[in-house]
């Protein structure tokens, strides 16, 4: 009885095997984090140190933490990170360079110190008494008495913190919105600039990509009937990321067709 | 072993996280180290509500992530605005204010 009385509390053997198991790898996710070059990597291992999170919070007799954990966590706000990712590019990975000399090693030794500070203090600490465990304060089951903490003593709070939550919402909207500096042109005005424009050229709309018969893609410019190619035919988002075609290649008179027909 | 282990996670993680603050250059990712050092905050509060057998560490742990939602999305607002204006998700470009 005694026995069992100290070991309420304690880390039971199958948690001690749970720990050891996920501790290293949420540490080396962490540092992980720390060392891959691109931002994407990153939130993968983010997101998995926060699942590895909300099984500690389970093991530890916090069930609707867990649960809120990865519901809040690894649910919303990791995709807010990988949607503002993909927004901004993917591939807008960190140039690993220091800008700031001596930067590294300095945040590497405080880092150190700091962490040696942090463990050996709670190694030294001592509360004088084991872990008490929440056996007692989860009597109800754990939502139900955290909901009575919820709205009874901090119901105040609680109140403050929606008024919180749609500040922050309101806030987004406010940094997000983007203010037109013209006005968006309509439909006459573009059909009057299209026709009374400084040239009919494109009265009837811009010519499509693509060499007839020869080569259809859109990252190839259409050849005018002088034989040059075209340049408003493609998307100018292709030219400048530099992903155009070259058409001289499908001029008239430059294709071999000594060897018959092309496969 | 006991509970103060989590303890130890938790400062391990606390500090990875300040050191990615520091180091790392995209804001997106600092942004991350952020989030991770909160909840290595959390992680030590549930603990402590384990070793104390009393709910409010619990609950503090909650207010916690509610206000790092809220930091989440004012954050990821503010980085694409810089994103807008600058191209650029770098913490070292927006230095206006020093030239």
């Amino acid at each position: 009885m005694i026995n069992l009385a100290i070991s309420v509390g304690q880390t039971q053997t199958p948690e001690a095997f749970l720990f050891w198991f996920l501790a290293p790898l949420t540490v080396a996710a962490a540092l992980g984090m720390l060392l891959v070059k691109k931002a994407v990597h990153s939130a993968i291992l983010m997101a998995s140190v926060m699942i590895n999170l909300a099984i500690f919070y389970i093991a530890q007799d916090a069930l609707f933490l867990g649960i809120v954990q990865i519901v809040v966590y690894t649910g919303a706000v990791m995709m807010l990170f990988l949607f503002i990712l993909m927004l901004v590019g993917v591939d807008s990975s960190d140039s690993l360079t220091e800008t700031i000399a001596g930067l590294r090693p300095i945040a590497i030794t405080a880092a150190v110190g700091f962490g040696g500070l942090l463990v050996s203090l709670i190694g030294r600490a001592s509360i004088g008494r084991d872990a008490v465990g929440l056996e007692s304060a989860n009597a109800g089951g754990n939502v139900k008495e955290l909901a009575k903490l919820l709205f009874s003593t901090y119901v105040w709070p609680f109140e403050v913190v929606s008024a919180l939550l749609i500040t922050a919402a309101l806030g987004a909207m406010v940094l997000a919105h983007h203010q037109r500096i013209q006005l968006r042109p309509t439909q006459r005005q573009l059909s009057t600039e299209r026709f009374r424009g400084s040239s009919l050229a494109n009265a009837a709309g811009l010519p499509g990509p693509g060499v007839f018969a020869r080569h259809n893609a859109v990252d190839v410019p259409a050849l005018l009937p002088d034989g040059t190619p075209a340049a408003n035919s493609i998307n100018a988002t292709l030219e400048a990321r530099g992903d155009m075609l070259n058409s001289g290649v499908f001029e008239l008179g430059k294709v071999d067709t000594s060897a018959g027909e092309e496969a | 072993m006991d509970a103060a282990n989590y303890l130890y996670l938790s400062a391990l993680l606390f500090t990875i996280g300040a050191v990615g603050v520091v180091v790392r250059r995209n804001a997106i990712v600092v942004f991350m180290c952020v989030e991770l050092m909160l909840n290595a905050a959390n992680l030590a509060f549930v603990t402590f509500s384990r070793i104390n057998g009393d709910l409010n560490g619990q609950v503090i742990a909650f207010f916690t992530m509610v206000v790092a939602a809220c930091e989440v999305v004012v954050g990821l607002a503010i980085i694409v605005t810089i994103y807008r204006s600058r191209r650029s998700a770098s913490v070292d470009d927006a230095s206006l204010l020093k030239r």
